[in-house]
């Protein structure tokens, strides 16, 4: 029996990965892979307590998490990529027109 | 539905129909809406007033037609009194208002703003007949102010004409002046009384008798001070002095207009609110002492400057003021009766010498100056005969409607034994004189002696300005003559309603009103009336013969008077420097502190800092905020993630 707190240092590994990749990284393509990587550091979370506590509603709600997810992506990609066929490029340092 | 709503909805009926469709389509054919409709409204009050008038008992009217305003206590209707007081109202409005469309058929005719003229015209009736029917005195105020309102666009008709756009503007705030107590009055009335309702207001006045009450630091009688007030809207309206400088100004108008509103209806309010108001000015003597000295203070004051004017209008309009003066002396001595019989009388033969004024205009291309006229009898025929009728109504010849309303003024002042009474009387006998005198002036200037004018000289100037040259000397079309006809009808005949008891008549008139207005004391018998009246006959003839001595037999006395009086006449000519006095006491100080005060000080720095301070501020506040926002989004995302650090920092500090 793997303890919980090994998946729960799992689950903040993948995080501070996930925040490091997006705060670190230029290509948004890489920022998006990074926020995906924190949302399933969360559903890694919430699996492992769901079984630690032996209620299910944590899994269910990672459920939602993976399909939001899944919404987000297939709408973040299309943005991207009206956002690459209007600028030619994926860097978003090249991205801000909308400053003040 | 009572017909006699129709009375004053018609009028306004006219008016929009005349406003809204008179510029695209109906234009020139303006007066087949308005004048069937002012016809039929006439015609209406005549049968309610003769049924009034032959009854015994007579029916009065007094329905509230729906609430206006209803606000905690204070309670104000539309409804409409026609008692014997309105019954006569009606009639003068009317009567005048209608043979004044029909003369402007001819008088206006081919004028840019004949559809905007007639809809106006229109309007002012409605304003005026809601003036006079009102059973509360906030529609009263309606009415007093729709009037004012009405009398400024007419005035001001000719609007590109600086002076009379500045006439229209000087009646206006002149106005003001008066409604400003008029309305502290109403305010007074509904604060201590609590309705604006006449039946409620005249059943409870007496509960304020000996009441006081502190006025900057003054101990005045509450009952005084609201009389005080409200006569203060009748002296501005009525052109009385103080206030009386914009009713010769407000001749700029076209004439119909100064017939109608500046002689016969609109300068009437003002006796007649006192009229109404009469239970209240009863209880005042201070309040009725003031009334009566005003007045006959005015009528000889604008009588006076009526020697010397050249303008025929202003000289009529002097003599209007004159004889308003008359009206409120009457009031002032409790004769309200006779005050409003000598309204009814003057609207006749006013509204003829006005209109006769304006047919001999006609005829001189709008030629003013009576010493450029003279010797129109031959081509005026029908003018000169009326005018002739109206000149010898209202200077007192024997038996015409002039003579006796005046005669039973100057009577009931003279026998009312009071100081006051008897003063009035002494002024009222000397503008009595000033009168017979300048309307004969007038007469002979205009209709007698020799032409003084250049015809030719005429015929290029009306053709300069775009006018026919063969309405020079000729008689005015038959729209313009049937009004002249009939008010001399009027200027005849009016009067014969109230014909007094010395003259073996019933005094018709005063009975009738008597319910409304009550019956002075008269302390003086039948023998004191004659004598009286063989005073005033008298008078009349020396007026006449004296200004047939000076302009037509003797022409040049008249200029040996002016030199010889010469400080007296510089002065009336100047009309007592009233118009000066108000420039350098009122004008010129309104002027310059608005121009170095408000222009400089309170508008250019502390409005317009504020104005434009408080964008300016904002400005600059989101030009310093707005570098937060960079466009970066990682830089976004470190704030983000940092500050999400920092709060759950704090929730566990707080805890």
């Amino acid at each position: 029996m793997v303890p919980l707190y090994w998946y729960m240092l799992l689950s903040a590994a993948v995080f501070c990965i996930g925040v490091y990749g997006f705060l670190a990284r230029r290509n948004v393509i890489l920022m998006f892979i990074s926020i995906e990587l924190m949302l399933n550091a969360v559903n890694i979370n919430l699996v492992a307590i769901s079984h630690y506590m032996e209620d299910l509603a944590g899994q269910i709600l990672s459920f939602f998490v993976i399909t939001v997810a899944a919404a987000e992506a297939a709408i973040g990609l299309a943005i991207i990529i009206a956002l690459f066929r209007n600028k030619e490029t994926v860097h978003v340092d090249e991205m801000k027109e909308m400053q003040g | 539905m009572s017909a006699y709503l129709l009375i004053p909805f018609l009028p306004l009926f006219a008016f929009f129909v005349n406003i809204l469709f008179g510029r695209n389509f109906i234009k020139g054919q303006a007066h087949w809406i308005a004048v069937p409709a002012v016809t039929v409204s006439c015609l209406v009050s005549w049968v309610i007033a003769l049924k009034m008038f032959m009854s015994h008992d007579p029916q009065i009217i007094n329905e509230d037609l729906y609430t206006w305003i209803s606000s905690g206590g204070f309670r104000a209707s539309v409804g409409f009194l026609i008692d014997q007081l309105t019954a006569v109202m009606l009639i003068v409005v009317t009567t005048v208002s209608m043979l004044v469309h029909i003369y402007s058929i001819g008088y206006m005719h081919g004028e840019k703003g004949y559809y905007r003229f007639f809809s106006f015209l229109s309007l002012f009736t409605f304003s005026m007949l809601m003036l006079v029917m009102a059973n509360n005195i906030l529609q009263l105020y309606f009415g007093w102010e729709a009037v004012g309102l009405c009398s400024y666009f007419l005035i001001g008709y000719y609007y590109e004409k600086k002076s009379a756009s500045d006439a229209g503007k000087k009646a206006f705030i002149v106005n003001r002046f008066g409604d400003f107590g008029f309305g502290l009055g109403i305010i007074m009335i509904f604060l201590t009384l609590g309705t604006v309702h006449y039946a409620e207001v005249f059943g409870s006045i007496g509960t304020l008798t000996g009441q006081g009450i502190v006025v900057l630091g003054f101990q005045m009688d509450v009952i005084t001070l609201i009389a005080l007030l409200l006569f203060c809207g009748a002296v501005g309206k009525s052109a009385q002095l103080p206030l009386h400088v914009w009713l010769p100004d407000a001749m700029e108008g076209p004439t119909p207009v100064s017939a109608l509103i500046h002689a016969a209806t609109m300068v009437t309010a003002g006796v007649f609110m006192v009229a109404r108001f009469s239970p209240i000015f009863n209880l005042s003597p201070v309040a009725m002492a003031v009334v009566a000295v005003t007045g006959a203070f005015t009528a000889i004051f604008a009588g006076s400057i009526a020697l010397v004017q050249r303008d025929i209008k202003r000289i009529i309009a002097y003599s209007t003021c004159s004889q308003l003066g008359y009206m409120f002396l009457a009031c002032g001595v409790g004769a309200y009766g006779a005050g409003i019989f000598h309204l009814y009388t003057h609207a006749f033969f006013k509204a003829l010498l006005f209109l006769g004024a304006g047919s001999v205009m006609h005829a001189m291309g709008g030629e003013l100056d009576i010493f450029k006229m003279g010797g129109l009898k031959k081509k005026l025929p029908y003018t000169y005969w009326t005018f002739l009728i109206a000149t010898l109504s209202i200077s007192g010849f024997p038996l015409l409607a002039g003579f006796i309303s005046k005669d039973e003024i100057l009577f009931l002042a003279f026998a009312s034994g009071t100081t006051v009474g008897k003063f009035v009387w002494v002024v009222g006998v000397i503008t009595a004189v000033l009168t017979a005198f300048y309307s004969f002036r007038v007469f002979y200037l205009t209709f007698h002696g020799e032409f003084r004018s250049d015809i030719e000289e005429m015929k290029k100037h009306a053709v300069e300005h775009g006018h026919d040259p063969h309405h020079l000397l000729h008689e005015a079309p038959w729209t313009m003559r049937i009004p002249l006809l009939l008010l001399a009808f009027g200027a005849v005949t009016a009067g014969w309603i109230g014909i007094p008891a010395a003259l073996g008549g019933h005094n018709k008139f005063a009975h009738f009103m008597e319910p409304v207005v009550g019956h002075p004391e008269v302390h003086a018998g039948h023998a004191t009336e004659y004598i009286l009246m063989a005073l005033a006959i008298a008078i009349f003839i020396g007026g006449l013969l004296f200004a047939r001595h000076m302009y037509i037999t003797n022409r040049d006395l008249a200029d040996k008077m002016a030199k010889k009086f010469s400080f007296a006449h510089y002065l009336l000519w100047n009309k007592y420097f009233i118009d000066e006095l108000y420039h350098f006491t009122i004008i010129r100080p309104t002027m310059w502190v608005s121009k170095s005060f408000i222009v400089g000080f309170s508008d250019g720095k502390i409005i317009e800092g504020i104005v434009n301070g408080v964008p300016r501020a904002i400005g600059q506040i989101s030009g310093f905020i707005r570098h937060v926002q960079n466009g970066l989004v990682h830089r976004y995302a470190t704030v983000m993630g940092f500050a999400f650090l920092a709060i759950v920092a704090i929730a566990f500090i707080w805890r």
